[in-house]
């Protein structure tokens, strides 16, 4: 399981880069969905988000779930061209399969890389 | 009668193995004051009495088969079932079973679906065919709920002709109760005499979705080009429902440019059922499929290297995606696909050509003569196919009553659903009507 | 089109490969009126890409295809919260006799009394073996009618602008379209764990009841298989909030003659005639979902209802027609239900049945249920163990195990069995969900029993046997992403292809 170390992690399993902006869905997100088939990014360029909130909604062979922000900020990027290739999620999910860019975004509730990799582990026990 | 295969002896030896002494000892966990009520039902019969009640209570109805010659339409439509659909659909690994989620031991039900889907977008001009939906009623709801779930429900208006069937109007009605939608068009005081055009001046910014019907509810033939142009522009998605009988012959509406194409499939083989079950068909573009309710069967590979099929998409549907799915349905009408798709295949491209050529011909037969009796005449002078609104010279009830004694099933009373449209008859001709049906229809309209 | 696939093997072609142009099937009669002007030639299609094969090519492929199909006429088909019975082959017949297949929907009613006593009567028994009030026979399927009973709910609540109900308290074992309806009246969703016994957590039930509550939605017995113990105080908590009580009425097979719903305290349920009155289920359809209410909802039911206009004499049989309740949701669908398909069949079952046969086959299909149980705890861990009804739950894996509930499913193929429900209810791990129904014999539960017993000691001898399972059916396992990824999703006619 990759967790890189400057990422912030969520309960419900979204990354957020400081540095960036960027976020998405993380390495054992897309593990646990399998085969992602399908996403939709439910946030324009110039949106408000907020922690918590839905910003995509994925869809694998076997399951589907719904991709929260992990900071608060307005969005200046949207990633339009995972629909096409949604199985980037599964192939690069910290890299090319970025979702959402936010301006001086706040991070919500979340973890470090550490903690995010116990809080993983728990779960698969 | 009886269909349980458990003699009292097995029972006893089931029960010892639980260990439990008596049936009733199974349903300890059932409020006692409420468990095992007395049911008021009537005795129970035996198959043979059973079938002498249930032809005796069909007896009791006068049927277009045997008692009645039917220009009835309006949304069902009396064709001829050649003989092989029944025969095929009475095979048990057909009918009696459950939905293909176990594909290693459901390719019957999954290549006939596959190939149910190919018919439909062939029909109608689209990409994409689910599985089907309950009726064409719903099916048109269910395009309601795409657009919704394609704008997110950032777009909240509704354009739906007035000339859409009413009870599908209806249905609309009632499926869109949560959305907070506003509605335009469907009104059946408005102008009825106007052709698609008069919708466009409802687009906005905010329009969602158009719906019109093809041929409208009262048998007119348009070209929507120029509607759905203007839809387009305004961003908002055009739904055409389309009679499939009219489609063997006109233009598709996926031809037009319509992003949704949904209807009955019920005159493709099967039979009318006093209302149900009948088959809603729903074709649209690739790029709605993910927002598209509905199963849908896709071609994949199995293990040894061999073409098969699967349901695919799944988890856009409700048993993974739960509250967040496009609609909430579950079965599709598996069987009913297959006698549409059966249907197709054996009449084939040229036996669909004669069908449709047959409605369109007797239809305008029936008109012409009509047209040229005292006191009557068409109400439009739009194009039909093979059905149309006739302006009679007095209430349609008073008319179908004295056809009824002859033995003639008359037209729908268009006035039931449009105010504005008293003393107008709603004529539908297919190829089971006999030149002789429809001379008899005019000489009892002449004296009527 | 289909690049991505080197060349699979095709076991049978689709019709369109079938086809060859001027090849003809079942043909019309000539016309026989005075040929009419065609209309011009911008409103027609230019071509009508469609398959062209004789009668006796169209018959020999879907023969082919049924032989690669298993339904409850080939075998045991323990689908669980699906009750796949026997479908009498008598309901074939009278649901084609001529008074119903040729009578059309819009018919003037003095026309098909028939049809509407055969429905009037319908109502009256599913009322009569529910404990409601009124009945309507217009949903479609059951989530047809779950989405019909939750407007009615929506609309009850908005009668009395008591606006501010707008969450739904479902059960975590419920079936995912309880969720989906309520979703599509935009309502939330308060999910209700289930306690250490399979029933509803009392507990978190009170604290989830307040004044938001629309209702619940229970499906009872459970997805579990078990008849709620706490049924009587789950009702009332929900009804002193102010809450209805919608019932999912899935597994009403293991009711018949056992408990009326209504008796409970549940203000709405759905049927499934399909499920408990034998509808076939037609390789996914088309169901009948009936809904029942109590009479304080009965004028919310959907339009029309069928009713009794004029009641007869000795002289002259009852005026049936059709009735507008006064404060309607409105219309569920066109015309008025699955008549011919669904209600005819379902008519002639009970018919055949009364009040006796209906008890028996709840009795019957909950000791079927419970026999299998008993053979099988011992090698199958079941996590919620007592007596059940219809049906129960089990885990499909072992200790020490890579096998999944998965492999035992498709493993059961091989002894010629259709697989149990797999992965549901959520709540259950590896969930293998088995209904055996009541028209099954001693001989093939025990033969079921065996086989799966036999294959928990596969699955730990020669546990590949279960991973590469099924070995002996005409198709193997299916590359699902490809499908969902290449969405191939309709075939076109020889000439086409290679465009």
């Amino acid at each position: 399981m990759n967790t890189p170390a400057q990422l912030k992690y969520t309960k419900t399993d979204e990354w957020f880069d400081s540095a960036s902006g960027g976020m998405g869905l993380t390495d054992y997100a897309q593990s646990q969905l399998s085969d992602i088939v399908f996403i939709e990014i439910l946030v324009d360029v110039g949106d408000q988000v907020e922690a918590g909130k839905p910003i995509a909604s994925v869809e694998s062979v076997k399951a589907s779930a719904e991709i929260f922000a992990a900071a608060n900020g307005k969005v200046t990027a949207v990633n339009r061209g995972l629909s096409d290739k949604p199985e980037t999620l599964n192939s690069d999910p910290y890299g090319e399969g970025w979702m959402v860019k936010v301006e001086n975004g706040t991070v919500g509730e979340s973890m470090d890389s550490a903690a995010y990799v116990k809080y993983c582990e728990e779960r698969t026990h | 009668m009886t269909f349980i295969p458990i003699s009292p002896t097995e029972r006893d030896a089931m029960l010892s193995t639980i260990g439990v002494k008596h049936l009733d000892e199974l349903f300890d966990s059932i409020p006692k004051k409420h468990r095992f009520p007395k049911l008021d039902l009537p005795p129970a019969l035996a198959e043979m009495e059973a079938s002498a009640l249930l032809s005796d209570i069909a007896q009791a109805n006068e049927n277009v088969h045997e008692h009645l010659i039917s220009f009835l339409g309006a949304g069902a439509y009396n064709h001829y079932i050649p003989s092989v659909v029944d025969h095929i659909l009475r095979r048990g690994e057909f009918y009696t079973a459950y939905t293909p989620y176990q594909p290693e031991i459901s390719q019957g039900t999954l290549q006939s679906i596959f190939e149910y889907q190919s018919l439909m977008t062939n029909l109608t001009g689209m990409e994409v065919s689910n599985a089907s939906h309950y009726d064409g009623a719903t099916a048109a709801a269910e395009a309601v709920n795409l657009a919704y779930a394609q704008f997110r429900g950032k777009r909240t208006k509704l354009i739906v002709s007035p000339t859409v069937h009413p009870q599908y109007r209806a249905v609309i009605r009632t499926y869109t109760e949560g959305m907070d939608l506003q509605v335009a068009g469907d009104d059946p005081n408005t102008n009825l005499e106007a052709g698609p055009e008069g919708l466009s001046g409802l687009l906005d910014q905010n329009t969602m979705l158009v719906m019109v019907q093809y041929p409208d509810f009262f048998g007119r033939i348009f070209d929507f080009s120029k509607l759905i142009d203007a839809a387009h522009k305004s961003g908002a998605l055009v739904c055409v429902v389309a009679n499939p009988t009219a489609l063997i012959l006109l233009k598709t509406p996926g031809e037009m440019g319509a992003d949704i194409v949904v209807g009955e499939a019920q005159p493709f083989g099967i039979p009318l059922w006093y209302g149900g079950p009948y088959l809603g068909y729903f074709t649209t573009k690739k790029s709605f499929v993910h927002k598209m309710a509905g199963r849908l069967v896709g071609e994949t590979v199995d293990s040894h290297g061999q073409r098969a099929y699967v349901l695919t998409l799944t988890a856009r549907e409700q048993h993974i995606k739960r509250e967040r799915a496009t609609s909430n349905i579950c079965t599709n009408q598996g069987l009913l696909a297959l006698a549409a798709a059966v249907y197709m295949s054996s009449l084939g491209k040229i036996g669909l050509q004669e069908v449709a050529d047959l409605c369109y011909q007797k239809a305008h037969y029936a008109a012409d003569q009509l047209s040229k009796l005292k006191g009557y005449e068409l109400c439009f002078d739009q194009p039909f196919f093979h059905e149309f609104a006739l302006c009679c010279p007095k209430p349609v009830s008073e008319i179908n009553a004295h056809l009824l004694e002859h033995g003639i099933l008359g037209g729908y009373d268009l006035s039931n659903d449009y105010p504005t449209l008293k003393d107008r008859m709603l004529i539908a001709v297919t190829e089971m009507n006999t030149k002789e049906d429809i001379d008899a229809l005019v000489e009892m309209l002449a004296e009527a | 089109m289909n690049d991505a696939t080197p060349n699979p093997k095709i076991i049978e072609p689709t019709i369109f490969e079938l086809s060859s142009p001027g090849r003809k099937g079942v043909s019309m009669p000539a016309s026989d009126v005075p040929e009419q002007p065609m209309p011009e030639k911008s409103l027609l299609r230019d071509d009508l890409p469609l398959p062209e094969l004789a009668e006796v090519d169209v018959v020999r492929h879907y023969m082919r295809l049924s032989k690669f199909n298993y339904g409850v006429d080939d075998g045991f088909y323990p689908l669980g919260s699906c009750t796949m019975k026997y479908n009498p082959k008598i309901n074939e017949d009278t649901c084609r006799l001529y008074g119903y297949l040729y009578t059309h929907p819009l018919q003037p009613i003095e026309t098909v009394q028939g049809n509407l006593a055969l429905m009037y009567e319908l109502q009256e028994w599913l009322k009569e073996i529910s404990g409601f009030a009124a009945v309507t026979l217009q949903p479609a399927a059951g989530a047809h009618g779950e989405f019909t009973g939750v407007l009615i709910m929506h609309a009850y609540h908005k009668s009395r602008k008591d606006a501010k109900r707008t969450k739904m308290l479902i059960p975590d074992a419920a079936h995912g379209t309880n969720p989906a309806s309520v979703g599509m009246l935009g309502m939330t969703i308060q999910q209700i764990p289930s306690d250490a016994r399979g029933n509803v957590d009392l507990a978190a039930l009170k604290a989830a009841c307040d004044e938001t509550v629309v209702g619940m939605m229970l499906t009872n017995p459970n997805t579990l298989g078990l008849f709620d113990e706490n049924i009587e105080q789950v009702v009332k908590i929900v009804h002193d909030c102010g809450g209805l009580m919608y019932g999912d009425g899935a597994n009403l097979n293991a009711l018949l003659g056992i408990v009326k719903p209504g008796d409970l305290g549940f203000d709405i349920m759905h049927f499934n005639l399909h499920k408990t009155f034998s509808v076939p289920h037609g390789g996914g359809g088309p169901g009948s979902g009936p809904v029942g209410v109590n009479s304080a909802l009965a004028e919310f039911l959907p339009t029309p209802l069928v009713g009794m206009l004029e009641s007869g004499n000795d002289d002259k049989p009852p005026l049936y027609g059709f009735i507008e309740p006064k404060k309607s949701i409105g219309r569920m669908k066109a015309f008025h239900g699955h008549f011919g398909g669904g209600l005819v069949r379902a008519y002639t079952y009970i018919a055949m049945h009364g009040a006796d046969g209906l008890k028996d086959i709840a009795q019957y299909a909950v000791l079927n249920a419970n026999y299998l149980l008993a053979r099988l705890r011992a090698t199958y861990h079941v996590p919620y163990d007592r007596i059940c009804m219809h049906e129960f739950v089990a885990e499909g894996q072992f200790a020490g195990s890579d096998v999944r509930a998965l492999d035992i499913a498709k493993r059961l193929m091989d002894y010629n069995f259709h697989p149990p429900t797999n992965y549901f209810p959520l709540i259950v791990h590896e969930a293998l969900m088995i209904e055996p129904t009541e028209t099954e014999n001693k001989n093939t539960l025990d033969a079921f029993a065996d086989a799966l017993i036999k294959i928990a000691d596969e699955a730990k001898s020669q546990p590949d046997l279960l991973h590469d399972a099924p070995k002996t059916t005409r198709f193997g396992r299916m590359d699902e992403v490809k499908a969902a990824r290449e969405l191939v999703l309709c075939c076109w006619l020889p000439e086409d292809y290679g465009d």
